[in-house]
């Protein structure tokens, strides 16, 4: 277990590294001047010249990179246009915001998470649950409703059911409100009120996905010899579906949910450009059409943290539902 | 997926009487496909839309309207359409775009060419490079399933839409300067390289398992006794056992680039103004929820359907190719 774990963390750490000097590379070897980017037009050309002393864009690379690194780990100073010393998780400063960098992730992230996580809840709940009662009532009308369902959501795009969902509640009933991000501890009304829609969006298109996954599982599980044999020794239905197929049936499931919550923590890109809410994912799309690169790099990164984490998650998880596993 | 004993290629009964025909594998999964009322409907649909989406210079032809058309003259002075959902007439089938006034079933059309031929080309692409990296992982093993196998969990690990948005504009300026037009072309190819460098993984992953699962089969171990080179076991032997996931894995890819490209284009750093595009298209019409809601609907029913009829007709194909693992919701 311990030396499981070891083996992981070492080789998420390769692979965060790995992205770091890719991200790196890209942005500052790329012959695009990041000082332009991040200077209006009207910028005197010895003003350039002091924004890039100062960014250390005149170091060599791999000292830039390194300098970097050691930003995140135990911070550095950055000079005075740039706010002074930067603490430990320093990702650089952001001429477009006028701030470090680290302080606009700490701003958009609870946007995100709060996007992220009741929608996962609601996914999870409704797609695994729709996905058992379809396989239990196997050709039954609720078993073809759940199908066309899950067929439906698997295909749309978001952006499309986001449009039609605002056009709906928002425009033309009015029930939901125009959506906003008010933090969860201010006003718990008006925050689940300002991501309902972006909830139900995002819980629409990936529970069929699940529906579609756990439906397919079960099936295949109710036909395995242990649920017979459940069966067969006299236990209630409720105890044999409950406690011995949805537990085997769940398992593959995990795997599959716990990268695409990662991968939704690092950024819900597009639903919150649908509802226009400021997360880490439209952060990213501003920085990029900024041309903030100190911006860029850092949401690349904080997403493939993400990703990271989450796989290595999924792995002890697997080992703590599936008794088969051994780490 | 499970392997199944199919891996013994045909090799036609020897005591039989000459007159019964052995059939193999691949004319069973074809006849299951044939019989299979979804995959029927489903693949008409698919010609169809490729037809359409290779058509695109007769239709224009014959609707007697081009993509970049515009009608300034059929919109009031806010820039609305005049007429019904959006000015839908016998002219303007799916009525005009407010703003540009460009006539929308024009643009549909070639968007569909513009979001087919790149998803074709993404899948087929990246198909390639994750069986050749599958096989060679799987079967070669040792470093060469290490360093595969790490590249193939970083190509995983990296956000993709996220390192796409900060690729994309990045790589059009180091060919263009700021102010220049960047060509269709050029940024169809930059689309399809970034899904090529991240897309392999995934195919590579399913076919170095397949692999493994197979390369300590008798029928490869005879090969190998027999004096066959790696070459001949790669692509004579383990490849014709492979076909099945690798065909239902490309069926379903096409979809997924289908989504993916429109996705890009819907944040502004895929296809860009004025080439035609479903993603485009949406982002557009998003602005004009309110005045005009008709704009949305047609390209966000169009790219539903493309999608919707490519995914059932991968599971159609699954369910044909590989009858035990019928794992589609479909009964």
């Amino acid at each position: 277990m311990t030396r499981f774990l070891l083996r992981r963390s070492l080789l998420a750490i390769l692979t965060l590294f790995a992205v770091s000097v890719l991200t790196f590379l890209m942005f500052f070897v790329l012959p695009r001047d990041p000082v332009s980017g991040m200077c209006p037009k009207n910028c005197n050309p010895e003003r350039l010249e002091r924004v890039r002393r100062e960014l250390g864009l005149s170091d060599p690379k791999i000292d830039q990179y390194l300098a970097y690194m050691k930003g995140i780990f135990v911070g550095r100073d950055l000079g005075s246009a740039q706010g002074g010393h930067c603490d430990a998780p320093c990702l650089g400063y952001s001429y477009v915001n006028n701030e470090p960098v680290s302080e606009t992730i700490a701003r958009v992230l609870p946007v995100t998470l709060s996007i992220v996580i009741p929608a996962a809840i609601l996914w999870l709940g409704l797609g695994i649950g729709l996905g058992m009662v379809s396989a239990l009532r196997q050709g039954t009308w609720v078993d073809r409703v759940a199908i066309g369902f899950s067929l439906t959501g698997a295909s749309l795009q978001l952006y499309f059911v986001g449009g039609v969902l605002l056009l709906v509640f928002t425009y033309q009933l009015g029930i939901a409100p125009v959506p906003h991000y008010t933090p969860l501890l201010e006003n718990p009304a008006d925050w689940a009120g300002g991501l309902v829609l972006a909830w139900l969006a995002l819980a629409f298109l990936f529970s069929a996905i699940y529906a579609r996954l756990s439906r397919a599982q079960m099936v295949e599980t109710l036909s395995e010899d242990f649920v017979r044999t459940a069966r067969a020794k006299g236990l209630p239905n409720s105890q044999v579906y409950g406690r011995h197929a949805l537990r085997a049936a769940i398992t593959p499931l995990v795997t599959i949910a716990g990268i695409d919550i990662g991968a939704a923590l690092g950024g819900t890109v597009i639903t919150e450009i649908t509802f226009g809410l400021q997360g880490l994912g439209r952060t990213a799309v501003g920085a990029v059409h900024a041309g903030d690169l100190p911006m860029i790099m850092a949401t690349v990164l904080v997403a493939a943290f993400f990703i990271v984490v989450a796989n290595i998650a999924v792995d002890l998880l697997y080992a703590a539902i599936d008794p088969r596993v051994r780490l | 997926m499970k392997t199944r004993a199919k891996a013994i290629p045909d090799v036609g009964p020897i005591t039989a009487a000459q007159e019964f025909v052995g059939r193999s594998p691949g004319r069973f999964a074809w006849e299951r496909l044939r019989r299979d009322r979804t995959a029927i409907v489903t693949g008409s649909m698919l010609a169809a839309f490729l037809v359409i989406a290779l058509a695109a210079p007769l239709i224009e032809l014959l609707y007697g309207i081009g993509p970049h058309e515009q009608f300034q003259h059929e919109l009031d002075s806010f820039g609305m359409p005049l007429g019904v959902a959006g000015g839908i007439s016998g002219e303007h089938w799916f009525g005009l775009e407010p703003g540009l006034g460009r006539d929308i079933f024009i643009r549909m059309v070639y968007g569909l060419r513009t979001s087919l031929v790149i998803a074709i080309s993404a899948a087929t692409i990246t198909t390639t490079l994750g069986v050749v990296a599958g096989v060679v992982a799987g079967y070669l093993g040792r470093w060469s399933d290490t360093v595969i196998g790490w590249l193939i969990d970083f190509a995983l690990a990296m956000p993709f839409l996220i390192v796409a948005l900060a690729v994309a504009p990045t790589v059009a300026l180091r060919f263009y300067d700021e102010r220049d037009e960047v060509p269709a072309e050029f940024q169809a190819i930059v689309l399809v390289t970034i899904f090529a460098v991240f897309g392999w993984a995934g195919t590579a992953r399913l076919v170095r398992g397949q692999v493994i699962s197979l390369r300590e089969r008798e029928f490869v171990d005879a090969a190998r006794a027999s004096g066959a080179g790696v070459g001949h076991i790669l692509f004579r032997e383990l490849l014709p056992n492979l076909w099945a996931p690798i065909l239902v894995s490309y069926s379903l890819a096409v979809p997924a680039y289908i989504t993916a490209e429109a996705a890009l284009s819907f944040l502004g750093i895929g296809m860009l103004e004025p080439t035609p595009d479903f993603g485009r298209m949406i982002d557009r019409s998003l602005g004009y929820l309110q005045t005009d809601p008709a704009y949305v609907f047609f390209p966000g029913i169009t790219i539903f359907a493309v999608v919707f009829a490519f995914n059932l007709f991968g599971d159609a194909l699954r369910d044909a190719l590989d009858p035990r693992s019928s794992r589609s919701p479909l009964p």
